[in-house]
């Protein structure tokens, strides 16, 4: 099986905050990485800070914040149209066949997703709980690796440490630049950092440095 | 978005009084406010294109925050901090409350056609 990874989050910049280093990382190996994403964000709180979006908006902002993203990161870009904070309340077999009719296309060697139960926003927990489904409908000589992204501040506690731990900071300079390709987010996201340092790069590289993933058991 | 001038606003609301209108109607501290502040809670509440007819709508209220209520035949709808407001190029009156740091808070807006779902 060739090399090929997919990226299954519902938020654009789920993907330049949680794992644009290791994408990164990859995409210097000549590894293809394509990353499905959920949702537009249409229901984000951040209307840039000052403010430039509206609630009617702030979906088309977002579209071209994730385009240019994704033009940073060097990644193939599907959107699947799905409305912000609605996942948990369509049908997980639904949206676990649909993701699934991407990957039986894509066929790759690695999935990367939000951890379910442990991932905060539900909308993380409801589509990695769908990710994780579609997955297993592959026969299991077929299936790709997870590596499934918890947020909670309980799951180190819980669950232990992850298995994956990368440190980014080698690649930080263009993880940085991927979130800022988010605008209408970044400004409030790193206004939390910004208050503690001058330097607000430097501040986030020691938030963000480290993205780290769990190796999903099937079992 | 503009701070709300409030004869402004509240001619606004009287053109679209008496008439089949779509509402949308947010409130939201966010997903992760009890993941940045364990003492807080994660409350929010959500309705896109209600269908509705108000007899009266009216805002009240004076230098930051404003509170805005429109009557209908058998009910009501309100919302309270309101800070903001504009007239869309598709002619939806959008009315809103940001925090400090530009996040919205509250969301009330108000359109002859519905809003893109």
């Amino acid at each position: 099986m060739s090399e090929h990874v997919v990226v299954i989050y519902p938020h654009p910049d789920d993907e330049a905050f949680g794992a644009s280093g290791t994408i990164t990382t990859f995409r210097e190996k000549g590894i293809p990485v394509t990353y499905l994403c959920g949702t537009l964000g249409e229901m984000g709180r951040n209307m840039g800070n000052p403010t430039f979006a509206t609630r009617e908006t702030l979906p088309e902002i977002r579209k071209q914040e994730l385009i240019k993203a994704c033009e940073v990161l060097d990644v193939e870009l599907k959107m699947l149209g799905y409305r912000d904070k609605t996942l948990e309340f369509e049908s997980r077999e639904e949206v676990a066949t649909n993701l699934y009719s991407y990957l039986k296309e894509i066929k790759p060697s690695l999935v990367i997703t939000h951890y379910p139960g442990y991932a905060v926003h539900p909308d993380h927990d409801a589509f990695g709980a769908a990710a994780i489904r579609a997955v297993e409908m592959f026969p299991e000589e077929e299936r790709p690796t997870v590596w499934a992204q918890a947020i909670s501040n309980d799951h180190v506690e819980i669950l232990g440490n992850p298995q994956i731990q990368n440190d980014v900071s080698a690649v930080f300079r263009k993880k940085f630049e991927s979130i800022m390709a988010h605008k209408s987010q970044a400004d409030g996201m790193l206004s939390k950092v910004k208050n503690e340092s001058d330097d607000v790069e430097l501040a986030a590289k020691t938030w963000l440095g480290t993205e780290s993933f769990y190796i999903w058991n099937f079992e | 978005m503009e701070p709300i001038d409030i004869n402004l606003l509240q001619k606004e609301i009287d053109n679209r009084s008496n008439k089949e209108v779509y509402v949308h109607l947010e409130t939201t501290n966010g997903a992760y406010a009890s993941h940045f502040n364990k003492d807080s809670y994660n409350v929010g509440a959500f309705i896109r294109n209600a269908k509705v007819t108000y007899e009266r709508g009216k805002v009240v209220g004076a230098g930051a925050t404003y509170r805005v209520g429109l009557k209908l035949a058998i009910g009501w709808i309100y919302a309270e901090g309101v800070n903001k407001f504009e007239v869309d190029k598709n002619g939806s009156l959008l009315m809103a409350g940001h925090d400090r740091e530009g996040r919205l808070m509250v969301a009330l807006q108000i359109s002859e056609k519905p809003f893109h779902y």
